[in-house]
């Protein structure tokens, strides 16, 4: 999987792109960490449009980005979920917890 | 009748074997021409299963993984991930959301997702022999379709 990002304003934004499973998922993890400890945003924003797939290993992966954010007093939140994507968070419920915003 | 197919693949329980199990699945999937929704929900459940394996079924070791595939009733893709490692004490338990034994990066959902993209899901376990999950999903025939 790709992982790239931008920061502007204290908005973190982290695009991830390819398949997201467990294989990836530790690695995924660690690399969010160091990008939100190198900027310290005020939001981070996990941007999904390039994830081609994604299983419940992702939902792992959001739920440790939410709580670094939370340990540092920001806010994170998830953009743009392809359609498989889309069904993982859905039925994981985890829309409950962090915003999932599109833009289609 | 029409003549029913089937794959078995067997492969150690390496991570890096979980995409190349949801894609070989996929591509037997694709003679009962799903749609990119049904594939989607395959795939998913598939890497589930597998990963299911690979992190429970042997935390410490590289074991042996049996998936079979197999159409039944024309349209119905069965799917059968076995494993030979530790075995679940509490399938009950071990099928509710959120419950894990994975660590941080796992998320209890695994079950949930299986349970919800699937139309069946059985669960069979014996403690230090190994696990079997079968799941069923039919695929819906299309208008327009041979």
């Amino acid at each position: 999987m790709t992982i790239a990002a931008s920061c502007a304003g204290g908005r973190l934004t982290v695009y991830l792109g390819g398949e997201l499973d467990h294989h990836e998922a530790g690695g995924a993890i660690r690399s969010i960490q160091e990008l939100i400890d190198e900027h310290m945003p005020r939001l981070c924003a996990l941007d999904l449009s390039e994830i081609s797939f994604m299983d419940s290993s992702g939902i792992a992966v959001i739920i440790n980005a939410g709580r670094k954010m939370k340990a540092i007093g920001g806010q994170l939140c998830v953009e743009n979920p392809a359609e498989q994507a889309r069904r993982v968070l859905e039925t994981s419920g985890v829309g409950k917890l962090i915003a999932v915003a599109s833009n289609g | 009748m029409k003549e029913e197919n089937y794959i078995k693949l067997e492969f150690p329980s390496r991570s890096s074997n979980e995409a190349f199990a949801r894609a070989a699945a996929a591509a037997f999937a694709a003679q009962l021409d799903p749609t990119l929704e049904e594939l989607g929900d395959v795939k998913t459940a598939v890497s589930e299963a597998v990963t299911n394996a690979i992190v429970h079924a042997y935390p410490d070791a590289i074991g042996r993984i049996v998936m079979r595939l197999r159409i039944q009733g024309g349209n119905t893709l069965e799917i059968m991930v076995k494993d030979f490692g530790k075995g679940i004490e509490n399938v009950e338990e071990a099928r509710k959301p959120l419950f894990t034994t994975g660590g941080s990066e796992r998320s209890g959902m695994g079950f949930t997702i299986m349970e919800s993209f699937m139309d069946k899901l059985r669960v069979r376990s014996v403690p230090g022999k190994g696990t079997t999950v079968v799941m069923q999903r039919a695929i819906r025939l299309r208008v327009g379709r041979r």
